[in-house]
């Protein structure tokens, strides 16, 4: 069990309970999350609609400047504003995020699938490869991927995604071998569909439908693990406005400037909370859409 | 208020007396769930309470243990157990009361108790809250308690959980449990649905001598048949009301109310072969909306109207109408093994054989773990026997490639006890009998995405086609085409299965093998279908192989009959059921409710 | 043991893919200008000019026996050096795990028994707490309690103040993902029909609760315990770092940093162990859980 099956098992868990009533407005929650999230790629796409400063200007005679109207999240070491950093690292974060993911995801369909349509030796190779990959929780397999490339922006995302990625194959290899022995898809085979047929219009679509999901949770999961990295100084290095950079660079000044690291921190928080909540409502649609 | 309050039994007092209840939840001036039923149970007697699902037998039950749930809103003139009143008692005052003055039985002993802990502990836990007594009396007590239930090695059986008990052994340790302080009111909750017909008569037997000890009884039933075998009197209920009430025999005999009627009606067993079992089949039986399946709303007089048998379709063993073989389908010494976890091998079918006939319905009867299953997905070529062969309209079957099969697939159709399963979640009813129509269309139907105007005239003729046979199909079937942008988990249970008769139809085939096909679903839905299919047969010329565990539903639909039993046909032939001669038959039939 | 054996050679492999020269490592880095006698040096003593298959069965063969290698960076013996982290980060672990079901448990008894705004608001905060990093939690409890309350130390000091924040961090997120993980099945097994027969029995609400219903909601939860100790220990290496505590992942953060190769090979050897003796344990205490499990 990685973080990630736990999240897609939570995510997806719902559709044993059987038929719940179709949802029909939009929940506080998810309307909250999607207000998040609506603002989250704002600032990464165009970060000067938000904030129009410049996240990289100093000025040194308003440092450490608490939160205040003209600063709403305050200043940091060099005067620099923080609302601004903060909005224009959301590109930076959101970024790895989706790369990190990306690289997960598809490691881990290509292996899932195919361990799962090909079977025998190969899916027992690539189940073997899996076990052991578990042997290393968590942030270590990046640690280890990090001591063999070194420290860096693209080295925490392929980390990232690399050690995303057994979580996704067993998933996605779970999904596979489930719908393939399901009882619509012998349906399928009793009304004479060629085998090529059934895989193409029932097993690949039900195999790959919770993918949008698996993304959406995926996603937060990964800037998590970026931003704890770039913390650990093993990612994205000050001063670059990166989140979890920015939290690096707030501990310092930790008894002095509590807001250098509570603003960048509740950006990773709210974006966390955001997928999740917003995964969850998309696997629910999906259900009875 | 049609409840007709019943005059008290003129010796003792009764062990129950409900006066004009009401039970409602949600908000206040909500439609109540149950009202103004009354009646009334003297000890030694048995009151069954029946009614389709829905119809709030189950909340009546559950209100006489103050246990209606959450946000119940509970009513009486009267409700009193052993001659003292508990409406409006307090938790903690029911709480002395469950288990000490009612018990409680319910349908699925499995899950009826705690599959974590021992059964002992579990018919314990009722002398723990109830008595002083210490763990060596209460574990002594036990004992005999599953001694007088027909549980002999109850040391052993004490120790084990449900899951390591048979159907009928958690059943019998489940009212050990309900009976362990010998409450004047026993409540059995569909006490033997989930069981096979054997163990099912077991069990009555039990709860007759737990009735002729004393206890009343009250048995809450959808099953008419079981029912007659042990109530001394039945209360009818629809919609929230008792609509008829009187002696069991009295009210099954000569059922006065038109939903007791339609419901005597739909019971299969005994009724001659192509006999109406649904009181009267709605235009569209599918109603729109969320509606519970329709059942018999329409008048009375049509029931008997339809009752008259027919001749039976094709006599037996004579060639149809159609061309072809006059065997559809043929087994002959099918044989396949499992292995089990412990290396072992079973053999889930052994050397079975049989013909179907052309236009001719072969009914495959036996309780769980008979090899019936295993049946049906030989005969579907979904699982390849080890020894043996099946043919179809005389071709190799069961003994050629997929491919080579393929092509004589669609002669063959197949509706499944889980029809919700048997659909791909995806699909709209739409999408499921435009693929089953048309499997090689390459356009995903109804999706418009293209004007009409830009594909080739061919291609549009070759979907108006189509569109016009899902609509004949779905006019077999009686489905409202206002269901086919739905989801097959949309629908009630009735319309699943009809959608996937209407899938089965598509391919036109010869055979229908029919697995279990109404067992998931309710008496008057179940008579709806078994009407349909039989019309169908009668209509298309169909052959169909009717597997179940039901006695009656088999009789009711079969020419031929096959008893399997551990994996064999111990006998087989039309004369099964009059004439049986093998002494496993002979048991199952004796163990077959029937209406009086 | 399959997996022992494919961790240590993935790891062995995997660093020999470190660019640059190991000698130069152990001399400090590139930047330390060394000679190349004393190059030559290192490379005998580490077994650095042997073939690449004689180092590798010769490590495999000292893994065997135990012996870990030597670090680069401390010039220690690794198998002293990690063991000796090792019990801080267990004691860590334990603590969190404990306070993480009890929160967990907490939580859910009391959403599933308020009505739906608690059930509402009990699963928000999962949700939450589930997204809390690590890093982020600990800084926000630091200045919480240590900058603003002044009642516990920011960093960790020995003894058990020092340890309150630390454990707090760990076991609020792992408890906000075993509070999903017991919710569902606490719902279910309080609606199922032996939860009805219990309560027909006149078992209380409570008895119901502690009797059948959390035993049954437990089951999953004891099941991903392989999984929580595998992010307690990945979370050990940010909260070891931010309270300047010693253990095993600020050890293993150090030897990342420095490129300690014997060391970061050490840990993960000890983490590999440590998660297939947790999986072992888990399938223990699920057997004893759910003895169902037991007769399959």
């Amino acid at each position: 069990m990685s973080d990630l099956e736990l999240q897609a098992e939570l995510g997806l868990g719902a559709r044993r309970q059987g038929a719940s009533p179709r949802p029909r407005r939009i929940g506080v929650a998810e309307g909250l999350a999607g207000a998040v999230a609506l603002f989250l790629v704002l600032a990464a796409v165009v970060p000067q609609l938000l904030a129009p400063g410049d996240p990289l200007a100093i000025d040194p005679l308003s440092a450490f400047q608490p939160p205040s109207l003209p600063h709403w999240f305050g200043t940091d070491e060099s005067g620099r504003d923080l609302y601004t950093r903060v909005v224009h690292g959301t590109g930076n974060s959101l970024l790895i995020g989706v790369l990190a993911t990306t690289i997960g995801l598809g490691l881990g369909v290509l292996l899932g699938t195919l361990a799962g349509m090909l079977g025998g030796f190969v899916d027992f190779t690539v189940n073997r490869v899996l076990e052991v990959l578990f042997a290393f929780p968590g942030l270590l397999l990046a640690l280890l991927v990090i001591l063999i490339y070194g420290p860096g922006v693209a080295t925490a995302t392929i980390a990232v995604g690399l050690s995303t990625a057994p979580g996704y194959a067993r998933i996605i290899r779970a999904q596979l071998v489930s719908v393939r022995s399901s009882a619509f898809v012998e349906a399928a085979t009793v009304q004479g569909l060629t085998a090529w047929r059934i895989l193409a219009r029932h097993i690949l679509p039900n195999t790959l439908a919770p993918l949008l999901v698996l993304a959406t949770l995926g996603i937060g999961q990964a800037i998590v693990w970026a931003t704890a990295l770039s913390y650990l100084g093993l990612g994205a290095q000050p001063p670059a406005a990166e989140w979890g950079a920015m939290l690096s660079a707030g501990r310092t000044y930790i008894t002095s400037a509590w807001w250098m690291s509570f603003f960048p921190g509740l950006f990773i928080v709210l974006t966390a909370v955001a997928a999740t909540t917003l995964g969850r409502a998309i696997e629910r649609r999906m259900r009875h859409a | 208020m049609s409840a007709r309050p019943i005059p008290p039994a003129p010796d003792s007092g009764p062990a129950l007396r409900v006066r004009n209840l009401s039970v409602g939840f949600g908000r206040f001036g909500a439609e109540p769930v149950v009202s103004g039923v009354s009646f009334e149970v003297a000890a030694g007697e048995c009151l069954a309470i029946v009614g389709e699902s829905g119809s709030g037998k189950s909340v009546t039950a559950r209100t006489l243990l103050g246990l209606a749930g959450a946000g119940a809103r509970v009513d009486a003139d009267e409700l009193s157990i052993a001659g003292q009143s508990v409406l409006g008692l307090s938790e903690a005052a029911w709480r002395r009361r469950r288990g000490r003055d009612v018990g409680l039985v319910l349908q699925d002993a499995l899950a009826s108790l705690d599959p974590l802990r021992p059964v002992g502990r579990e018919i314990a836990d009722s002398l723990r809250l109830h008595t002083g007594l210490g763990p060596a009396d209460r574990s002594r007590r036990v004992l005999e308690l599953l001694d007088s239930v027909g549980l002999p090695d109850g040391e052993l059986r004490s120790r084990q959980r449900s899951g390591a008990l048979s159907g009928g052994q958690r059943q019998r340790a489940l009212i050990a449990s309900a009976i362990a302080l010998d409450p004047p009111l026993l409540i059995a909750d569909e006490p033997t649905t989930a069981l096979d017909v054997t163990v099912q008569a077991q069990i009555l037997e039990l709860l007759e001598r737990v009735k002729r000890g004393g206890t009343a009884l009250i048995l809450i039933s959808h099953d008419l048949a079981v029912v007659s075998r042990i109530a001394d009197r039945v209360a009818v209920m629809s919609n929230g009301r008792i609509v008829e009430t009187g002696p069991t025999r009295e009210v099954l005999g000569r059922p006065r109310h038109a939903e007791t009627r339609a419901m005597v009606a739909a019971v299969p067993a005994g009724k001659p072969r192509g006999t109406r079992l649904a009181a009267a089949v709605p235009a569209t039986a599918a109603v729109p909306a969320t509606a519970t399946p329709a059942t018999a709303t329409a008048a009375p007089t049509a029931a008997s109207a339809r009752t008259e048998p027919r001749p039976p379709s094709v006599p037996a063993g004579t060639p149809g109408p159609g061309v072809g073989p006059a065997v559809v389908l043929e087994a002959t010494g099918l044989t396949k093994g499992f292995r089990m976890p412990d290396g072992t091998r079973l053999l889930a079918v052994d050397d079975v054989s049989f013909r179907l006939e052309r236009g001719t319905t072969l009914g495959i009867v036996g309780e769980s773990g008979s090899g019936k299953t295993t049946t049906a997905r030989l005969v579907l070529a979904l699982a390849t026997p080890d020894h043996g062969e099946v043919r179809v309209l005389g071709r190799a079957w069961s003994a050629v490639s997929e491919q080579a099969r393929r092509p004589l697939r669609t002669s063959v159709g197949a509706i499944y006890q889980d029809a919700l399963g048997s659909f791909d979640p995806r699909l709209s009813v739409r999408d499921i009998l435009h693929h089953a129509v048309a499997p090689d269309s390459r356009h995903p139907p109804g999706s418009g995405l293209l004007a009409p105007g830009s594909r080739p005239a061919r291609a549009r003729a070759a979907e108006a086609g189509t569109r016009a046979r899902v609509a004949e199909l779905l006019d077999r079937v009686r489905l409202s085409p206002a269901l086919l942008a739905r989801r097959p988990l949309e629908l009630s249970g009735g319309q699943r299965q009809r959608v996937g008769i209407a899938r089965a139809l598509a391919s036109r085939p010869q055979v229908l093998v029919c697995d279990e096909p109404v067992s998931a679903l309710d008496v008057g839905v179940q008579a709806q279908v078994l009407d349909l299919l039989d019309e169908l047969q009668r209509d298309l010329g169909l052959s169909l192989l009717f597997i179940s565990h039901d006695l009656g539903v088999v009789r009711h639909v079969s020419d031929r009959v096959a008893v399997m039993s551990e994996g064999r046909i111990v006998e087989q032939g039309a004369q099964v059921f009059t004439a049986p001669e093998h002494p496993y038959t002979r048991r199952l039939l004796s163990a077959v409710p029937s209406l009086p | 043991m399959f997996v022992l054996w494919a961790v240590a050679t993935l790891t062995f492999f995997a660093v020999r893919l470190i660019p640059g020269d190991p000698a130069e490592a152990i001399l400090g880095g590139p930047g330390s200008q060394a000679s190349a006698e004393a190059l030559a040096a290192v490379r005998a003593e580490y077994g650095l000019d042997q073939p690449l298959l004689v180092q590798y069965f010769a490590q495999l063969g000292r893994l065997a026996t135990g012996d870990l290698g030597r670090s680069y960076a401390l010039k220690l013996d690794v198998g002293p050096l990690v063991l000796g982290q090792l019990g801080g980060t267990l004691v860590l672990a334990v603590l969190s795990l404990a306070l993480a079901w009890i929160i967990a448990l907490a939580l859910a008894t009391w959403s599933t028994r308020g009505g739906r705004v608690a059930a509402r608001v009990g699963s928000g905060l999962e949700i939450v707490a589930a997204s809390l990093p690590h890093f982020w939690l600990a800084t926000a409890l630091i200045v919480l309690f240590s900058i603003w309350l002044g009642v516990l130390p920011p960093i960790s000091t020995p003894g058990l103040a020092g340890l309150v924040l630390p454990v707090l961090t760990l076991a609020v997120p792992l408890a906000g993902f075993l509070g999903q993980v017991i919710r569902e099945p606490l719902l279910t097994a309080l609606e199922s029909p032996f939860v009805l027969s219990a309560l027909a029995r006149g078992e209380s609400a409570r008895g119901v609760r502690w009797i059948h219903a959390i035993r049954h909601a437990s089951i999953p939860a004891i099941s991903l315990s392989g999984w929580a100790f595998g992010s307690l220990i990945s979370g050990a290496v940010v909260v070891e770092t931010v309270f300047a505590r010693p253990g095993l992942g600020r050890t293993l953060l150090n030897a990342v940093t420095v490129r300690d190769v014997p060391v970061v090979i050490g840990v993960v050897m000890l983490v590999a162990v440590a998660y297939i003796l947790m999986t072992l344990l888990t399938d223990l205490a699920t057997r004893v859980a759910d003895p169902r499990v037991r007769a399959r």
